[in-house]
């Protein structure tokens, strides 16, 4: 098996030859890899069922639709996303191009996450694909069956001079980022992403993280419970709560709580049905350490279980939980739960949400479920923090391409998404062509100094009017 | 001290009073009448780091720094303000859009070779998207650093910007600390401390750093003017900028040409005394100074070449024949020696600066367009100007920043605001229109999922034009109740 040194140099070789370089050749990587999601469909439902038991339903909405929707974009915007942009000029350089030029990076380094093991990792392929680079693709080791699938089709449908799949676990991720790479994007967790980072450091590699936290969901004020629960439910309880943007917990007052505790145990009554662990569209833990993870979380909780409570350690099976009576201290608030419980504290006041929220790191999502959007929306806006935020429903916000995906603080850095995913892994690089001429301008920047010529330069250097660039020095 | 000064800025951001437009605009105006009213102060703190001419102070630093100033006073409104997304159907109804908010503190490690610029810079487009900050001037410009630490207090809110001055131990402490952004200009090997230490935090970074920005000078070109153009960008503070152009790149049938050019104008900008002229610096200090003529070491001297170790002077040198694996060939010059090294062709020319890393500026004079094409497409480097040097760095539209070992992140005008904010996204929907999500809920049904891909598959909207009609029958197909059956159950 080839070490991973060689690897790089040979992308690096490749890469080196411009060979990722051409809109054709992109675009033809991007219908390739468009081929391999829809002539493999049912070989990636099925790993996706082996690693997570994850739902067919599930599987092909978030794993295999958003991957090819995120391939069709790329693939019908590309040729603008190449195109320079010229930037506003002045005076001085009102004769001369300037524009902003985008180029690939070089030899990038995904690592991708177990949870949505096809989509975290080829989301951002594609934008690596579509900006010119060329990539190593580190799969989880979690989820085998994914990670064995991606190894064996990659090859198939890229250029295997370009892209390459390396497997292995953590030992093998810790020598991967021993080597030098010109953008890493990782998801995962905030451990790990800091010894990435700290990898990424010794080269000066840019890096992009796709982290996780603790993302807050309140309910406040005047709201239609049933179709707030529904959608709190639906996001919650999708891939068994293993969402890095799934609401992780629920701040509103005792009266809503009391209200949607029933309505909560209707919506998963109307999903899964009244035994979800035989439900198809039930999802499962992804290995028997996170399940014992997660039961010991709700063993050690002070709250009591409302709704659901069941497992079964066989299957890795936790049902859609709800515990109520949760404090700020409990061992449910302590880590990113990432399972099918839902902790619900309760406040006596908006103010007091916030200020919890805001005691906390900035999380990934923050959701806001009320029909007084003037006040409960814009107040919650205005003085929290959070990657993104998406009121009266949940995750949905990730899966519109022109909105950037991506963390702040604890939760990450950088985005991607669309044409945000291009500009990850491109330069911006600021070009400016001049011409010969006006030479007898720019005598006024050249010694021997006088001052008459400073007070020139100030005048024709200041900045007359809104929308002119300026210029410092002609 | 350092931790008191960070919990004392983050506290103040805290208090959220950097948010209103109102407050920031305000700080920006304060901070135009620190530079206007005490530019006679900070031109003499220059003169003394830098042996800076009272004309360059203005010149490179403050007029640059007071138009930044102004384009964020007229702009802020614009760049605050919610930048709507492109909706669809499905979001016809609910606000899909990207907003700029405050990171919180920022940390800003500023530069010794353009002390003001360096740090105030950065701290414009901090002010500007709401942020708290930490100013870390350089201390080797030790003048400039003591007169920011007395001067920003008296002008802009005490607690919310701070200056810590000192050397490394306090750097070092101030990078124990948790900042939500730093921004660090100077050299790779302190950017990689630097970042290490962010990633103990998680905190993002932007590095400005440098390396050797090389300059081709094509044999197709006007000749005169390219070698003004290039003495006056090296020679500017004495060679210790970071886009100087580092080295020159040409063939040698025009060598002989080039270096007569550069003495020539050498001539016309400092006379044949360039030491008398006041026009003309100093190297920062001896530790530098030493260094830069050690680098000159082993080299033929085709221009200059004299020194003063008692002034740090060096004079405008240029050398030849020189050997790319030469020391002077291996680190950033930064000082006012120009090394001319030959290659055949640009085929050359471009595997040469290829093989090297990413520099912060690229340079290339030529008048043939198929020339100029080639350098741009087969490198890459931070920036790029084309038949001029440093220039692109004044264009507040362009972003600057490096790429690789030269840095990461850029700024200048709306680029510093963007850097120094986060771009958060929202939908902001109804609890109406329920119906339209009843495709993505389970229980699956074949039926059920086939309608959810088809859902997917439009109203994702691959960004292709669909008539509205055919949105409509797609609307009506899917608000259907007829299956929403009981779960299937295995």
């Amino acid at each position: 098996m080839e070490s991973h040194g060689k690897v790089i140099d040979r992308l690096r070789t490749a890469f080196r030859s411009r060979v990722t370089v051409p809109l054709e050749f992109r675009l033809s990587q991007l219908r390739s890899l468009l081929s391999l999601m829809e002539e493999n469909e049912a070989q990636i439902l099925e790993a996706l069922h082996k690693d997570l038991a994850k739902p067919k339903f599930e599987a092909v909405l978030s794993e295999i639709e958003m991957v090819v929707n995120d391939i069709c974009y790329a693939i019908d915007n590309l040729k603008y996303w190449v195109q320079p942009d010229y930037v506003g000029k002045n005076l001085a350089t009102k004769l001369d191009d300037c524009f902003v030029h985008r180029e690939p990076l070089g030899v990038v380094l995904i690592i991708g996450a177990w949870n949505y093991p096809l989509q975290l990792v080829l989301l951002p392929l594609v934008g690596a694909i579509a900006a010119g680079n060329c990539a190593v693709l580190k799969p989880s080791e979690i989820s085998q069956a994914t990670e064995a699938l991606l190894a064996e089709l990659i090859p198939k449908y890229l250029s295997q001079e370009c892209f390459s799949v390396v497997c292995g676990g953590a030992e093998a991720t810790a020598r991967l980022l021993e080597n030098r790479f010109d953008h890493i994007f990782y998801t995962g967790s905030q451990a790990v992403a800091r010894s990435v980072l700290q990898a990424a450091a010794v080269h000066l590699t840019p890096v992009t993280l796709e982290l996780g936290g603790k993302c807050p969901c309140l309910l406040y004020g005047q709201l239609d419970i049933p179709a707030a629960a529904k959608r709190l439910a639906w996001a919650k309880y999708f891939n068994a709560g293993q969402s890095c943007v799934a609401p992780d917990y629920v701040l509103c007052s005792r009266q809503v709580r009391d209200v949607l505790l029933p309505a909560l145990q209707q919506a998963l009554h109307h999903f899964y049905g009244p035994q979800p662990q035989r439900s198809v569209d039930m999802g499962r833990i992804v290995t028997e350490r996170h399940w014992s993870r997660l039961m010991d979380l709700l063993g050690r909780s002070g709250g009591r279980v409302a709704i659901g409570g069941e497992s079964s350690r066989e299957e890795r099976y936790i049902a859609p939980t709800v515990v109520v009576d949760v404090q700020e201290s409990d061992a449910l608030m302590q880590e990113e739960i990432f399972g099918p419980i839902l902790p619900i504290l309760t406040i006596e006041s908006l103010e007091e949400g916030i200020e919890l929220i805001n005691r906390r790191e900035k999380p990934l999502a923050l959701y806001v479920f009320s029909d007084e959007s003037k006040v409960s929306v814009s107040t919650v806006l205005e003085k929290t923090s959070s990657g993104g935020f998406c009121s009266n429903d949940g995750i949905v916000h990730m899966t519109l391409p022109g909105l950037p995906f991506g963390g702040v603080g604890a939760s990450g850095m950088g985005s991607y998404h669309g044409r945000w995913s291009f500009e990850t892994f491109s330069h911006r690089r600021g070009c400016m062509l001049r011409g010969w001429g006006l030479e007898k301008i720019n005598v006024l920047r050249y010694p021997p100094y006088r001052d008459g010529s400073l007070s020139w330069l100030r005048w024709a250097t200041t900045t007359k009017k809104k929308g002119w660039s300026s210029c410092s020095v002609m | 001290m350092e931790k008191q000064v960070v919990d004392r800025a983050q506290q103040a951001f805290l208090s959220g009073r950097s948010r209103p437009l109102g407050f920031r605009l305000q700080q920006l105006r304060a901070l135009h009448r620190l530079i206007t009213e005490r530019e006679a102060d900070i031109v003499a703190a220059l003169k003394q780091d830098l042996n800076r001419s009272r004309f360059d102070t203005p010149l490179f630093e403050l007029i640059g720094l007071e138009n930044e100033i102004r384009l964020a006073e007229s702009s802020l409104s614009e760049w605050a303000a919610p930048r709507p997304v492109k909706k669809n159907l499905v979001t016809a109804s609910d606000d899909v859009y990207v907003q700029a908010e405050p990171l919180g503190v920022v940390l800003i490690i500023g530069a010794w070779n353009y002390p003001w610029a360096l740090t105030l810079q950065p701290l414009i487009g901090a002010i500007a998207a709401g942020n708290g900050a930490v100013v870390k001037p350089s201390e080797l410009s030790s003048h400039s650093s003591d007169l920011l630490k007395e001067l920003l207090p008296q002008y802009l809110d005490k607690e919310m910007y701070q200056v810590v001055t000192g050397g490394i131990p306090e750097s070092q402490e101030l990078l124990r600390q948790r900042f939500d952004h730093i921004f660090y200009t100077g050299n790779s090997i302190v950017g990689k401390i630097v970042m290490e230490a962010a990633a103990r935090h998680l905190t993002p970074v932007t590095l400005e750093l440098g390396g050797k920005s090389p300059c081709y000078i094509d044999k197709n070109c006007d000749l005169s003017v390219a070698c003004r153009r290039i003495t006056w960008g090296k020679f500017v503070n004495c060679g210790q900028t970071c886009i100087a152009p580092d080295y020159i790149l040409c063939e040698p049938g025009i060598q002989q040409r080039v270096i007569e050019g550069i003495q020539q104008t050498l001539m016309e900008f400092f006379t044949d005394n360039p030491k008398s002229s006041p026009d003309y610096g100093r190297i920062i200090n001896r530790r530098h100074f030493d260094r830069i003529v050690g680098l000159m070491e082993g080299c033929t001297v085709a221009l200059g070449g004299q020194t003063d170790s008692s002034e740090c002077y060096i004079a405008p040198t240029v050398l030849t024949d020189v050997s790319p694996h030469v020391r002077l060939m291996q680190e950033e010059i930064f000082g006012p020696v120009l090394p001319i090294v030959n290659v055949s062709s640009i085929d050359e020319a471009i595997h040469f600066i290829n093989r090297r890393e990413k520099p912060l500026a690229l340079y290339v004079f030529s008048s043939d367009k198929k020339v100029i094409k080639r350098m741009l497409s087969e490198t890459s480097s931070g920036g790029v100007t084309v038949n001029d040097v440093i220039m692109h760095y004044t264009v507040t539209s362009l972003p600057f920043g490096g790429v690789g070992n030269s840095g990461m992140g850029r700024y200048h005008g709306k680029h510093t605001f963007d850097q120094l904010s986060h771009h958060r996204a929202y939908l902001i929907k109804s609890l109406a229109m329920e119906s339209l999500n009843q495709a993505r809920y389970p229980p699956m049904s074949p039926a059920r999922l086939k309608r959810a891909r088809f859902f997917m598959q439009t109203w994702l909207c691959r960004n292709r034009e669909k008539s509205l009609h055919f949105y409509f029958v797609c609307l009506i197909s899917w608000t259907r109740r007829s299956d929403l059956a009981h779960p299937i159950v295995k």
